[in-house]
């Protein structure tokens, strides 16, 4: 076992995919706290259907994949936020229809100009050959920055998923801080969309605040507890898709889904004790 | 002084005008007390006040106070029922509008919700989760937090409904003592004709639109306030 890892160690593509992906994990389970409470979880998926489609087209256009899909998704962020403010339940229809409009553009970008093949699999469900050494120093910068815009903003982050309108109401600007939430947001799935797919990143957003709100009840042990496991799924994940040569995302998501069967089932022993 | 005085203020949704033309002054130090029927507009006028809803007419003026001195109860707090959060976390995220950018809560917010805490007797319980406390709890837990946003004003949405007649006795007296003893002014919505007389020394009673307002002393000797007092024996 242990030869096995330092063997994988051994590869430089191997040690980008780990250090982005634990980035990545970290800053998902963070936000994702905030998401799933505010009822969010749709802007996520959109999002990285939104991304895939910019990734798509980059490629096509012969840009720089990141550096496209950034600023792109970022603006989706900043629209798919409003629509949900405003109206609840027709934001939730638009969402959709912005997502799956992205994802079927993308598909037939990549279509038009490669063909569906091996690497349409890989956005859409996630390899970690797919980092060039630019692409990792981007990536680690993006995630530090979320990171830091995390913790620096924490409480105001925590009071605006609480309360939103007692927050607004006593005089802190509360939609400054949604914008910062779905502009994190809209960084970390950029980053991580390429190793996790667009169709699974929000997984990785959603799943261990999920798995980490079945057994703790405040919010500052959720956060940490969804930071502990993203990155520990996060691992177990990524060292089972290079044993297995199972798609990396797949492998992630289904590490989350085990955890969270495991935290369910104690959080109701808890509760029948 | 006058803290706020509203002119002519006009709220609706949709076209359907929920407040209409009201108007009233509040002093430094007053407790007003707001009481009209359900859906009579009540909620509607307090969210127009702390610019949770623009008016479409009409003006609302604050002297000597600004949006961040504000402490506010909510009528109903839409909390989700698994919402993880400690009682702590909870009253301490009142002292928010005190740190503007700067991140973190300083030694002297910790010490302002700790305060506020063991004023409404809740440090045994700081470390609980919020979700798993009875509704008198939870309904002082959302005062301290209210108390820890402001020195000046502090709004209350029907803070009693769903309380025990212990409970809203008790809470009832803080307020008081809060009014009284500190000189925060309290603008608080009612829907206890006697309570809200017993300790408000002015009332507006909407009905859309302005009923009454006044001294409580006025109000006594109007029919309307007859009425209702007649309707509840
Ligand atoms: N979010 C809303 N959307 C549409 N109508 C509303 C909304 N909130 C309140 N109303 C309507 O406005 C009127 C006043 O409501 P409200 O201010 O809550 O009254 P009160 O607090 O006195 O019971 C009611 O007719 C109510 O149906
Ligand atoms: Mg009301």
């Amino acid at each position: 076992m242990i030869e096995l890892l330092t063997g994988l160690l051994s590869y430089t593509f191997v040690v980008r995919a780990l250090i982005v992906g634990v980035l990545v994990s970290l800053c998902a389970a963070l936000l994702g706290v905030s998401l799933v409470l505010k009822r969010y979880s749709m802007i996520g998926d959109g999002l990285s259907h939104v991304g895939f489609g910019a990734l798509a087209l980059a490629m096509a256009l012969n840009l720089s994949p990141l550096e496209v899909a950034i600023p792109v998704v970022a603006v989706a962020a900043f629209v798919l936020l409003r629509i949900s403010e405003n109206s609840r339940i027709k934001g939730d229809a638009a969402i959709a229809l912005i997502s799956s409009s992205s994802l079927a553009i993308g598909v037939m970008i990549i279509s038009y100009t490669s063909g569906m093949n091996a690497d349409t699999s890989n956005y859409m469900f996630g390899s970690i050959l797919a980092m060039s050494k630019s692409d990792v120093i981007l990536s680690v910068a993006v995630s530090i920055v979320v990171i830091v815009l995390y913790v620096l903003f924490y409480n105001k982050i925590f009071a605006v998923t609480f309360d939103e309108s007692f927050t607004r109401a006593t005089g802190t600007n509360a939609s400054r801080y949604n914008t910062l939430i779905a502009l994190l947001t809209a960084m970390t799935i950029v980053v991580g969309m390429r190793m996790m797919g667009a169709l699974l990143i929000s997984s990785l957003i959603i799943f261990p605040a999920l798995t980490s709100m079945r057994l703790f009840k405040t919010f500052k042990q959720v956060v940490i507890s969804s930071a502990i496991l993203s990155v520990i799924c996060f691992v177990v994940g990524i060292v089972l898709s290079f044993i297995f040569s199972f798609p990396t995302g797949a492998s992630v998501v289904v590490i989350n889904l085990l955890m969270f069967s495991v935290f369910s089932a104690i959080g109701l022993f808890k509760k029948k004790r | 002084m006058k803290l706020i005085s509203c002119e002519g203020v006009t709220i609706g949704y949709d076209g359907q005008r929920a407040v209409n033309k009201v108007s009233f002054d509040l002093e430094q130090g007053d407790y007003l007390c707001i009481v009209g029927e359900n859906g009579s507009g009540k909620s509607t006028l307090v969210k127009g006040l702390l610019g949770l809803i623009k008016p479409q007419e009409g003006s609302i003026t604050f002297n000597g106070i600004a949006p961040n001195e504000i402490g506010y109860l909510p009528q109903q707090t839409v909390i989700q029922r698994d919402f993880p959060a400690s009682v702590g976390e909870v009253v301490i995220s009142g002292c928010l509008n005190r740190r503007g950018l700067l991140p973190f809560y300083s030694r002297a917010e910790k010490d302002r919700a700790a305060d506020k805490m063991k004023q409404l007797s809740i440090t045994e319980i700081q470390k609980k989760s919020y979700r798993d406390l009875s509704g008198g709890q939870q309904q002082r837990v959302l005062l301290a937090r209210a108390l820890c946003a402001t020195e000046k004003l502090l709004l209350l949405d029907e803070p009693v409904s769903g309380l025990d007649p212990v409970m809203t006795a008790d809470l009832y007296q803080l307020v008081a003592e809060l009014n009284q003893t500190r000189g925060i002014t309290v603008l608080m919505v009612s829907h206890d004709l006697e309570s809200a007389l017993e300790y408000g020394n002015k009332i507006l009673h909407m009905k859309t639109e302005t009923a009454f307002f006044g001294s409580t002393a006025d109000y006594l000797k109007t029919e309307l306030c007859q009425r209702m007092m007649g309707a509840k024996l």
